[in-house]
């Protein structure tokens, strides 16, 4: 999320973003750099979407976590030095099938009774393109931290909130949920609609 | 050896018969600790798996053995036993060889109308797929009633027949028991029972 103030003065592209020509094409109205800098609050109207293929095609596992919270803050001078905190309360996972929330919430994978909560932190943010970035940071679940990456796509500015789109693939078996492989995939697709509200 | 004959069964049908009878006895008891005892969720979610992969290794066997019992010779029912004992045998196992085909593919209707839709991944090796039928609630609660009772009554015709087979073998001492241990057993006997024959015994003398 690099955002190195240059030339011209009026910044393009935004947020996490870095000021490129041609960036102006996807975001008509160009914001002022200076405007999106800032603290945003992730706002309840944010989606956090994930999947899990399953062996020899099909829907496999797909769902929503209703509840989480967190904040980020844009650099004025370098998006580089801009943080994120997300926390995450698996207790509030959505899939359709309540036999399947309820493994999901089990000691088998999140363990709610024991971990209430997955937190990521930013430790790295790096600007990947002119609208895109990339997050790095630390993912803690079921008592392990681990680092983990996420790209993130700029979906929507306007002076008081922001949207990006957040995906990443994150393996199981290193927090100790691999229950399920080889049939489900020991990956989760993570595909995140991220509202940010200006603090 | 192979085959049966008029007097025993063969190895084909001996090794057929315990092997089935072993999965079996495994997939009712894992079938009952997998659904009835409290264990950890992520040991429940393998053990199923495991029943399902098993389960299909009795099908394919059963089915097998259904057709071996249609096509190869019955042996002659074991000596000294009642018109009725006889009779109560071979429905027995006709009931038997039908439940043993009738519970797991209602197994696999369970998993085919499951609503979770998770594939069965035979020993982790390949997909065998659904069977094509709707999923739905109600479809998956109507097979599992059906693959548990049919099951349980499975169980129970096991238990008869078992019992049956020990009371011959301890209490009646004749070789209903023996002769589904060893394709060998009644020609060991019928030797014996030959060279023991003064006639025959005779003739063997130079
Ligand atoms: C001869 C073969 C089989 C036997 C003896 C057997 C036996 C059992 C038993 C005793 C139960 C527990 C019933 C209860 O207490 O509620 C059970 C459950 C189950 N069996 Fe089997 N089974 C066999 C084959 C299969 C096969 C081939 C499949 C699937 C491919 C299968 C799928 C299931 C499922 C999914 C359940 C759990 C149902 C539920 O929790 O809703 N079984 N089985
Ligand atoms: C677990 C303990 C079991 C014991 C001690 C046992 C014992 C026996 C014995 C002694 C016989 C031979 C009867 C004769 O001499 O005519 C027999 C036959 C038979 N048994 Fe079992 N059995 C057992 C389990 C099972 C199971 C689980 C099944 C199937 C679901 C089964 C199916 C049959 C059938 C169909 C026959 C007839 C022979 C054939 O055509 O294969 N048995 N059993």
């Amino acid at each position: 999320m690099t955002l190195r103030l240059q030339p011209p003065p009026r910044a393009i592209a935004l947020a996490f973003l870095a000021v490129m020509p041609g960036a102006s094409l996807t975001f008509a109205a160009a914001p002022d750099l200076a405007d999106a800098a800032g603290n945003y609050g992730i706002t309840s109207a944010s989606r956090i979407h994930f999947t899990v293929a399953q062996t020899g095609g099909g829907g496999g596992i797909a769902g929503d976590f209703g509840k989480f919270s967190g904040s980020f803050r844009i650099d004025r001078n370098d998006v580089g030095r801009s943080t994120v905190e997300f926390t995450l309360y698996p207790a509030s996972v959505k899939t359709g099938e309540k036999r399947v929330e309820d493994f999901l919430k089990s000691s088998a994978v999140f363990d709610t009774a024991n971990y209430s909560t997955v937190t990521f932190r930013s430790t790295n943010v790096k600007q990947t393109g002119p609208d895109t970035a990339a997050v790095e940071g630390t993912l803690t679940a079921r008592g392990t931290s681990r680092k983990e990456r996420f790209s993130v796509t700029l979906l929507d500015w306007n002076r008081g909130s922001i949207a990006f789109n957040i995906r990443g693939n994150i393996h199981r078996s290193p927090y100790g949920m691999d229950v399920g492989t080889p049939i489900y995939s020991n990956v989760v697709e993570f595909d995140m609609n991220i509202k940010g509200q200006r603090r | 050896m192979l085959r049966n004959d008029r007097a025993g069964f063969g190895w084909v049908t001996i090794v057929l018969h315990w092997t089935i009878a072993v999965i079996i006895l495994a997939l009712l008891a894992l079938g009952f600790i997998m659904r009835r005892v409290p264990i950890d969720p992520a040991l429940q979610f393998s053990l199923y798996q495991w029943h399902k992969s098993l389960g299909f290794t009795a099908l394919g066997l059963a089915a097998i053995r259904a057709l071996w019992h249609v096509i190869e010779l019955r042996p002659q029912p074991p000596a000294g036993l009642s018109p009725l004992e006889q009779r109560a045998g071979s429905v027995t196992h006709i009931v038997l060889i039908g439940l043993a085909l009738a519970v797991p593919l209602a197994g696999w209707a369970v998993a085919s109308t499951s609503t979770l839709n998770i594939p069965s991944f035979y020993f982790n090796w390949f997909i065998i797929p659904h069977l094509p039928m709707a999923k739905s609630a109600p479809a998956e609660d109507f097979w599992t009633l059906v693959h548990m009772t049919l099951a349980y009554l499975l169980l129970a015709f096991v238990a008869f027949h078992a019992l049956a087979a020990l009371y011959h073998h301890f209490a009646r001492r004749d070789d209903v028991l023996v002769r589904m241990l060893s394709a060998g057993s009644h020609r060991r006997k019928r030797s014996q029972a030959a060279s023991a024959d003064p006639v025959i015994a005779g003739r063997k003398k130079p």
